[in-house]
């Protein structure tokens, strides 16, 4: 009988580490696939400083036929084109309910709305200025 | 929309690079602006439609505030006061900036870069950079605007052991970062920013007003290089390749300016320039008379002559001059007068400030030369109508190795037959250095607020 008992414990025993033993494998996996996004993020790195890198260099030589004349005018477009940052102000103040970030998100969609009309229509009130010799 | 929203980003990322291609020339120009606009159209569009942004409400109510305070002020502003709008614009990215990068800190599993108290190390860097160069970028336009609106004083505001606190507040800020990175702490995060703010308002109050182009293109370069960082951070090549086009350029800007003013970089940042000589300056003036001259005078050598060149400068903008100046030009020409304007890489607040001034006036973009394409005609040239410039004009920056702008490329106004100089009392120009030409025996100086003066010469000519 005793040692039916003793039996019975050690199937619970071994039940109990079979349990711990998944869960470990379980969180190994998480461990592992995080680990993995983790990697993926790594790559984005690699390819963002691709893209940043070889921008600059289109800027460089694109912004250095900007002719002279227009340099004003250059200042108020980029300015309204580096306002595009509103794409993150928009992914933060896109959720639902009412939270911190999404609002920090509402005051970054407002200041970068001011920037984006403010910018675009200053630039295009500049240009329309310049005619040529009639 | 997943896999079509990279795509549409990619779309708006050319129709950027287009918008600043087409400032290679007026005509096209209006063309890119037309590009500008539809890319950042797009890009908002695509945004929108993402899964993950499901509510409007608030997005709705953001664009209408912003959008109608951004097309106020754009309408309103005059154009004399460009220079100040843009520092101002600048500073509303950075807030933006920092604002987007406290949003995605305390909700990082919106943007997929972990989740509150986790985050992945490479965005907690990338993050950290973008808050911290966005944070400069605002409180360093905010005092780049004060001086340029001249709420605050132009002159550098300099004591001592300025680089050093400031060297010791950036390098503080380099180890916070690290420490973020490691702790995930919130504080830090918000010590960062704070730090930030403090290091933009240091580094610019040192810097004079006359240095302020190469400071709002530095600025304009900053808010590129904070959208660089936050693009990172969201994984958004859009705001990559558009951060690295106005990075380069208001990094462009800046090196041209600088050019313009045969200054490094370094010693633009350092500040202090300007406001220190003026005392010598007026004492070593006294020996020497200038030859004074009046309207009439001016309107007669004016109508007399077959060829002008107008130099503008600073003082033309103050004084808002420039319809003025359009008016005198246009009854020159009438008389059969060859009428040009010459424009010097630094006149003005801004790079090409001088340029929309006198688009403004409707002066044909073809009468208004650059620096390197008139400098050799002022010698065949019979009066040059230098109107609010000084510096610029100044000859002691080509035979002067004591000036403090020895080497600064300059117009070459001393070797036309006659200068009329516009100006409104003997002082000295911006830089506080004494200019040898209002002494040349071919000078004459003609005392008054530039705009008066200009009408006057006007009503003189109609005779």
């Amino acid at each position: 009988m005793s040692n039916d008992t003793n039996l019975t414990e050690n199937a619970a025993d071994l039940a109990n580490q079979a349990k711990v033993l998944s869960d470990m494998a379980a969180e190994i996996a998480l461990q592992a696939s995080q680990s993995l996004s983790h990697a993926g993020g790594d790559d984005f790195l690699v390819t963002g400083l691709t893209v940043f890198v070889l921008a600059c260099f289109v800027g460089y030589y694109v912004v250095w036929r900007v002719t002279p004349a227009l340099h004003s005018p250059l200042m108020a477009i980029t300015n309204a084109i580096s306002s595009v940052i509103i794409v993150g102000a928009l992914i933060a103040a896109g959720p639902a309910g009412l939270t911190f970030s999404k609002f920090l998100g509402f005051l970054a969609v407002i200041l970068a709305s001011i920037n984006i009309f403010g910018g675009f229509i200053v630039t295009r009130r500049m240009l329309a200025m310049f005619k040529k010799k009639s | 929309m997943e896999t079509l929203a990279p795509l549409a980003y990619l779309v708006a990322s050319v129709c950027f690079i287009m918008a600043l291609r087409g400032l290679s020339h007026p005509e096209s120009a209006r063309g890119g602006l037309m590009y500008g606009m539809c890319g950042m159209g797009l890009a908002v569009l695509t945004t929108l439609l993402l899964p993950n942004v499901v509510s409007y409400g608030w997005i709705v109510a953001g664009v209408i505030i912003g959008g109608t305070i951004g097309t106020i002020i754009a309408m309103k502003i005059q154009m004399t006061a460009l220079p100040q709008l843009v520092a101002a614009f600048h500073s509303l990215v950075g807030l933006a900036a920092v604002f987007v990068a406290a949003a995605a800190f305390t909700n990082p599993e919106a943007y997929h870069i972990g989740v509150a108290g986790n985050i992945k190390v490479a965005s907690l860097i990338e993050m950290s950079l973008g808050v911290a160069i966005g944070a400069i970028t605002f409180t360093g336009s905010i005092i780049a605007w004060g001086k340029l609106q001249g709420v605050i004083t132009g002159k550098p505001l300099t004591f001592k052991g300025q680089h050093l606190l400031n060297a010791a507040l950036g390098g503080l800020l380099a180890f916070l970062i690290v420490m973020l990175c490691t702790t995930q702490s919130a504080f830090l995060f918000f010590l960062v920013i704070v730090l930030a703010l403090a290091l933009g308002v240091l580094l610019i109050l040192p810097i004079g007003g006359a240095d302020m182009p190469v400071i709002v293109s530095m600025l304009n370069s900053y808010s590129g290089w904070a959208a660089a960082g936050i693009g990172f951070t969201l994984h958004n090549n859009l705001l990559i390749v558009t951060g690295a086009l106005v990075g380069a350029s208001g990094a462009i800007l800046s090196y041209i300016m600088c050019k313009g003013m045969n200054r490094s970089f370094m010693n633009v940042i350092l500040g202090g320039f300007g406001g220190e000589q003026t005392a010598s300056a007026a004492a070593s003036m006294g020996d020497r008379t200038a030859k004074i001259g009046s309207a009439e005078d001016a309107a007669y050598i004016l109508k007399n002559a077959s060829s002008v060149i107008i130099v503008p400068g600073y003082g033309m903008a103050v004084a808002q001059a420039q319809h003025a100046l359009r008016e005198a030009a246009d009854l020159l020409k009438k008389e059969g007068v060859k009428v040009r304007y010459a424009i010097h890489p630094v006149a003005g607040r801004m790079p090409g400030h001088m340029n929309v001034l006198l688009a403004e006036a409707s002066v044909p973009y073809d009468d208004v030369l650059e620096l390197e394409d008139i400098n050799r005609d002022f010698a065949m040239t019979d009066v040059v109508y230098v109107i609010g410039a000084n510096d610029i004009t100044n000859p002691s920056a080509k035979n002067d190795p004591s000036s403090p702008i020895y080497g600064m490329p300059v117009l070459d106004v001393e070797k036309a037959k006659t200068v009329l100089f516009v100006k409104r009392s003997m002082g000295s120009g911006y830089a506080g250095i004494d200019n040898p030409l209002f002494f040349a025996d071919n000078t004459m100086m003609l005392l008054g607020d530039a705009k008066k003066m200009t009408e006057d010469i006007v009503k003189a000519l109609e005779h």
